[in-house]
Order: C-alpha cells, then sequence, then structure tokens
C-alpha cells in the first residue's frame, strides 16, 4: 500500500495534477486540495496524470466523480492521461471517460485545443 | 508417658501414633490442628529439639490448644532436614519436671524414628499412586474395549475391490475410529474419525457418533448433509472442549465415484497417474457449532490405483530432533508407493525411516485404504473433480484489509491462465467485494470475518466472499450508477463497487443464508474477459 500524494503545476495554459500512490477512500482530502489549487489560476484545461498512480478503487472513482462534478459546474476542462489499460478500462464502463477526455501522454493532453 | 505424634505437613486433623506408656495410665490427646504457617512450627523448624511448652514465650496458636490438650513437650521430628511430625508428650507420669537427660533420649529417639517415620509416609503415598495408577490402567483397558468393539472386524470386499484398515492403539487409548457402511445398491459408506481428547470420555462420544452416523447414512446417503445432520445431533451433547474430526465418502464400486465430505480431518491421498494428491472438502469438525454446512468434493479413482486415509499420528509423527513427518513427504510416499496392503506398509515404513524408535507408541494409528483393481491405465486414469482450492482466509473487519485480500488471492492465481489484463480486473473485483463485506455485510466490526476462498474448477476460476450478514445494506441492492445524475449532484457519486465487480468477472452470484451471505465472482480463464 502506498500512500496518495498529488502535485501540482503549471503548463503553459494548463495546470497538471500528477497523481502518485492509492487513490482510494483517504485521497479525497488531498486530490480535492489539488484541484482548488490548479483551478486558482484560471487555467484552460486541468490534466489529471495517472501514470504513478498504484491502485484505484471505487471510492477513489467516486473522488474522481466529485472533482469532476466540480468542474462541470464551473466549466472547467478535464482531462485524464497516464492511465493504465485496466483504469482506461475502469474509465470506459464508468463512462468517466465521456466526460474527460483520455490522452496517451501528458505533452497529447497539453498541447490539446481547448474544447477539443 | 503419654503422647501422640502430630504430622506437621499439612494443618490438617491427623493423630497417627500412640506412645504406650509403661503403666496403665494412658491418656491419648486429643487432636491438634496445626495451621502450616504456626510460629510453633516455624520455631521448632529452625531450632529442631525437644520444646518445653510450659516455657515456651510464643504467641501461637497451636501452642495454646497443645497446652490445653496436656501437652508439655513437643519433640520434632526431622528428616533430610525437613519437618515430617511432632511427638507431643503430656507431663512426666512421675509429676517430675522432665530433666536434661529426658531431654537429651527425647532427641535421640526423635533422630531415630524420624526417618522410619518418613518411610512409612513415603510408602503410604506410593501405595496411593499405584491405587490411582491401576485406576487409570483400568479406565483406558474400559476405552480400548469400547473402542475395538465398535471398529469393524473386518473390511468388506466390494467387486473390483480390495479394502484394507490397520488400527494400532497407543499406550493411551485415543479417540480414532473408522466404519464401513453398506448402503443401497451396492454402494459403499466409508467413515474415519478422530475424537479430541482420550480415555473413556472419547470412547464414549465416538460410539454415539459411530451410531448416529450410521443412522444418518442411510437415511441421508450425500455425505454433506448426512455430516450436517451429524453435527446437529452431536452439538447439544457432546461435553464442552470436545469435537470430532470426521470424513464422510461414498464409494460406487462400479464407475469408481468416491464422493466425500470432510469434518476437519485429514484429506484423503489420491493416487494418480501424475503421483498422488490430496482433495480437499472444508467443513468444520463435528460438535463444534450448530448449523454447519459440508462441502463435497468427488474423485473417480482409476483402475489400480488407491485412496488413503489416515490419523494424525502420520504427519504428526516426528524425528528425534522434532521434526514433523508432515503432509508433503506423506503425500510424496503415497505417490511413489504401489496400492493396496502395500501403501500401508509403505506409508509404516516411512514414517519408521524417519522417527525416533518408539513414535507408534505416542498416538493411535488408523490407517484405511479403498483399492480399486486392475492395472493403472491411463485411458481411465484417477481424476480429481470439483474444486480445488487454491487458497482460502479470513481477515477481521476492518477498513483497508480489502487490499490484503486483493494481494493474496493475486498471489494466489499469478500462475493461472488468465488472458491479458484479467488478473487487474479480479483484483479490482476481490478488493471491491471484500469492502462491501467489511463495511456492509460485517458493519466495519473488527471481531467479525470476511472470509475469502479461490478455487479452480476446470477453466473457470471461482472467488468467494462472506461476510456474516450483520449489516442491513446488502450491496446487491445498491441503484445502478448514473454518471450523468452524479455529476449534476442528484445521486451520491459513491456506489460504484457492484457495478465494478459485475464489468470486472464473468459472473457474480450471491448465496444468502440468514447468517452468512457469500458473494461468487466467476471468471473464465483464457476467455474473453470482458466485452
Amino acid at each position: 500500500m502506498s500512500d496518495f500524494h498529488a502535485e501540482v503545476r503549471r503548463l503553459d495554459d494548463v495546470t497538471v495534477i500528477a497523481i502518485a500512490g492509492d487513490l482510494d477512500g483517504d485521497a479525497g482530502e488531498p486530490l480535492r486540495g489539488a484541484y482548488q489549487e490548479a483551478t486558482a489560476t484560471d487555467p484552460d484545461a486541468v490534466i489529471i496524470d495517472f501514470d504513478e498512480l498504484g491502485f484505484m478503487n471505487s471510492s477513489g472513482i467516486a473522488h474522481v466523480v466529485s472533482l469532476l462534478g466540480s468542474a462541470r459546474q464551473a466549466d472547467i476542462d478535464i482531462r485524464a492521461c497516464g492511465l493504465s489499460d485496466h483504469y482506461r478500462h475502469v474509465f470506459e464502463i464508468t463512462r468517466l471517460a465521456d466526460f474527460m477526455t483520455i490522452y496517451d501522454s501528458e505533452e497529447a493532453a497539453a498541447s490539446s485545443p481547448v474544447g477539443g | 508417658m503419654t503422647g501422640t505424634v502430630s504430622r506437621a505437613d499439612s494443618g490438617q486433623r491427623r493423630s497417627e501414633e500412640q506412645a504406650r506408656g509403661p503403666q496403665d495410665t494412658r491418656i491419648e490427646a486429643p487432636p491438634v490442628d496445626i495451621d502450616p504457617s504456626d510460629p510453633l512450627l516455624v520455631y521448632v523448624r529452625s531450632n529442631p529439639s525437644p520444646v518445653d511448652l510450659t516455657q515456651l514465650k510464643l504467641d501461637s496458636p497451636a501452642a495454646d490448644e497443645l497446652r490445653a490438650a496436656g501437652v508439655q513437650m513437643v519433640v520434632p521430628l526431622a528428616a533430610q532436614g525437613e519437618l515430617i511430625g511432632m511427638l507431643n508428650l503430656g507431663p512426666r507420669l512421675s509429676e517430675q519436671d522432665y530433666s536434661s537427660d529426658d531431654r537429651e533420649l527425647l532427641e535421640r529417639l526423635a533422630g531415630q524414628a524420624a526417618p522410619a517415620l518418613r518411610v512409612s509416609q513415603l510408602a503410604r503415598e506410593q501405595e496411593a499412586e499405584a491405587r490411582l495408577r491401576e485406576r487409570y490402567e483400568q479406565e483406558m483397558r474400559i476405552a480400548r474395549l469400547i473402542q475395538q468393539n465398535f471398529l469393524p472386524e473386518e473390511a468388506p470386499q466390494p467387486q473390483g475391490w480390495d479394502l484394507h484398515a490397520l488400527y494400532r492403539p497407543a499406550r493411551e487409548v485415543g479417540g480414532d475410529f473408522y466404519d464401513f457402511i453398506d448402503l443401497e445398491d451396492g454402494r459403499l459408506g466409508i467413515v474415519v474419525g478422530d475424537v479430541t481428547d482420550k480415555g473413556v470420555p472419547a470412547a464414549l462420544v465416538m460410539a454415539s457418533t459411530r451410531s448416529v452416523l450410521r443412522a444418518a447414512a442411510h437415511r441421508l446417503v450425500d455425505p454433506g448433509p448426512v455430516l450436517e445432520r451429524v453435527n446437529g445431533q452431536l452439538q447439544p451433547d457432546i461435553p464442552e472442549n470436545m469435537f470430532v474430526t470426521c470424513l464422510y465418502g461414498v464409494l460406487e464400486p462400479d464407475s469408481g465415484r468416491f464422493r466425500f465430505a470432510n469434518a476437519g480431518h485429514n484429506l484423503p491421498c489420491i493416487q494418480t497417474e501424475d503421483g498422488a494428491v490430496e482433495v480437499e472438502a472444508t467443513g468444520m469438525p463435528l460438535g463444534l457449532m450448530p448449523g454447519m454446512n459440508y462441502e463435497e468434493s468427488e474423485v473417480v479413482v482409476g483402475a489400480g490405483r488407491s485412496v488413503l486415509f489416515y490419523s494424525d499420528a502420520l504427519p504428526e509423527a516426528h524425528s528425534p530432533d522434532g521434526e514433523m513427518f508432515g503432509f508433503p513427504r506423506l503425500v510424496a510416499t503415497v505417490g511413489d508407493a504401489p496400492g493396496g496392503s502395500e501403501l500401508i506398509d509403505a506409508v509404516l515404513e516411512a514414517v519408521d525411516g524417519f522417527t525416533a524408535e518408539d513414535w507408534e507408541e505416542e498416538d493411535d494409528i488408523t490407517i484405511v485404504v479403498l483399492a480399486r483393481s486392475g492395472t493403472a491405465d491411463p485411458a481411465f486414469a484417477t481424476e480429481a473433480r470439483g474444486p480445488r482450492e487454491l487458497v482460502s482466509f479470513s481477515l477481521p473487519s476492518e477498513p483497508g484489509r480489502e487490499r490484503e485480500a486483493m494481494d493474496r488471492v493475486s498471489s494466489a492465481i499469478a500462475e493461472l491462465p488468465l488472458a491479458e489484463g484479467q488478473l487487474e480486473q479480479v483484483e479490482t473485483a476481490v478488493s471491491e467485494a471484500t469492502m462491501n463485506a467489511i463495511e456492509h455485510g460485517n458493519e466495519t466490526r473488527s471481531e467479525l470475518l470476511v472470509d475469502v476462498r479461490v478455487a479452480v474448477d476446470g477453466d473457470r476460476l471461482l472467488i468467494g466472499v462472506t461476510d456474516q450478514r450483520v449489516g442491513g445494506d446488502a450491496p446487491t441492492t445498491e441503484i445502478r450508477p448514473d454518471l450523468e445524475a452524479k455529476l449534476r449532484g442528484d445521486q451520491s457519486p459513491r456506489g460504484w463497487g457492484l457495478f465494478l465487480i459485475e464489468n470486472m468477472v464473468d459472473e457474480v452470484h450471491v448465496d444468502e443464508t440468514d447468517d452468512r451471505r457469500t458473494v461468487e465472482l466467476v471468471v473464465r480463464m483464457d476467455g474473453d474477459p470482458d466485452e
């Protein structure tokens, strides 16, 4: 089991939340904090980078849903990258993939035009 | 002179001997209780010579009582430094005081009497011990009689089969037993069991288990329900701290099918073309808890192959340096051995070679062998049917334990032929099912256990996650998650557990009783993992 960690950094016009460790029930607070930090500077989009994700369970999915719900209310574009095949599959069956575009890499996510 | 000897080794009222005076005016002093911590005893232990009670200044209830009983002189009797008694004397008959010569004489007398008294004490103790031992041996004889009376005199010999049984009692009579029961249609019931405890109580429990089992076997036939019935009948009456491990199976001599259930007994060991295997069927020992269920397993014994049943004495036999013979050695021995009675010889020889000389006296040995006639033909090879268990374990219902369940299942199935991505899907499903069991089924009460069991049946991987169903909120009634509603805030963002499980495995079955809920996950290995 590895502790959850979310690091926020600016990448030109977008911000990146780089997730590391296990996204489970305990990850709610740090993920929400990271989201607030990431949106404070009014970026064009927020990219969640799952490259260092260890494990995600249904509680973790619930946190991502909450984050995505807030972002849709504030009309913020959320993108995802770095997902393993397994979690890409999970995002597809839960239809999270319909509401956040999944990119293969952080570069691809960052260079995509707003709204695309 | 009058006097008595009182024993100082206990506070009991014991007047042991009477010293006879030269005249007829003997008075026996009444017996006196002396507390083991009385100061008088402390005094004479540190000062082992005659004490004149009229001169003694000591706050001692015993001294007061002795004086009241007419005792004047107390002569301690000590052997090998231990106070073993006191010679209590009244006043001299001449009504003169005891002289220093008298005291010297008494002290010498005490010095000679004490060892003799000690010898007689020891002889009595030994006699008591011998009586106890004799009673114990008598009990063992009775126990052995009960037990042997109930063991079958000879094994039945169904067409095409050769059955052998060996029972060798140890010094003490244990609770081993076995039985053969003729059933309808030429089928044969086979019982091997062991009652915890020894002696007459174990023999009586064994006898009642046997008769209850015989009655149930004729009525119910299927081994699982038979053991359920036996457990139900034994459990209310069995003495506390006693239980019975028992394996019951039904052999169809024509087809070679042997179907059995197991109440915590050693697993049967079956010869196959690839050596011997143990075939599992889980179940609690008889008599521990009411309402138990017993899983059934089935094997088909091939021509020329044997099945071995045995009691604990075999795997638990140990070498001179304390190492156990153990199951792996036993299985290997059975795999390499011929069948029939030679299998019994081979197993005994292997254990003999491993252990110290007297192992056979430590515990009863029971071995039963079912040998199918004919030569081993790979076309009719012994084949294990039914689920093969890979791992089973229990976890307390604490948050985060689902990760442990996931890791343990994951390592247990690592070698299975899973399609790409299937391992992670199983991991997610196990983690979610366990989390549901912990949080909903057991309400995160750490004293309640979640049982996880992983088995393989052909190309199907079966994972059962069982909770104790104290929580009212069944995860099966979870509302189908609607992501749009969740994003709008009309539905809780949570509630993905069952949805994930259903999408990660091929089938999900829920089996509920009053006090258990099992979610069984079924995964077809090598199949299309998911659409």
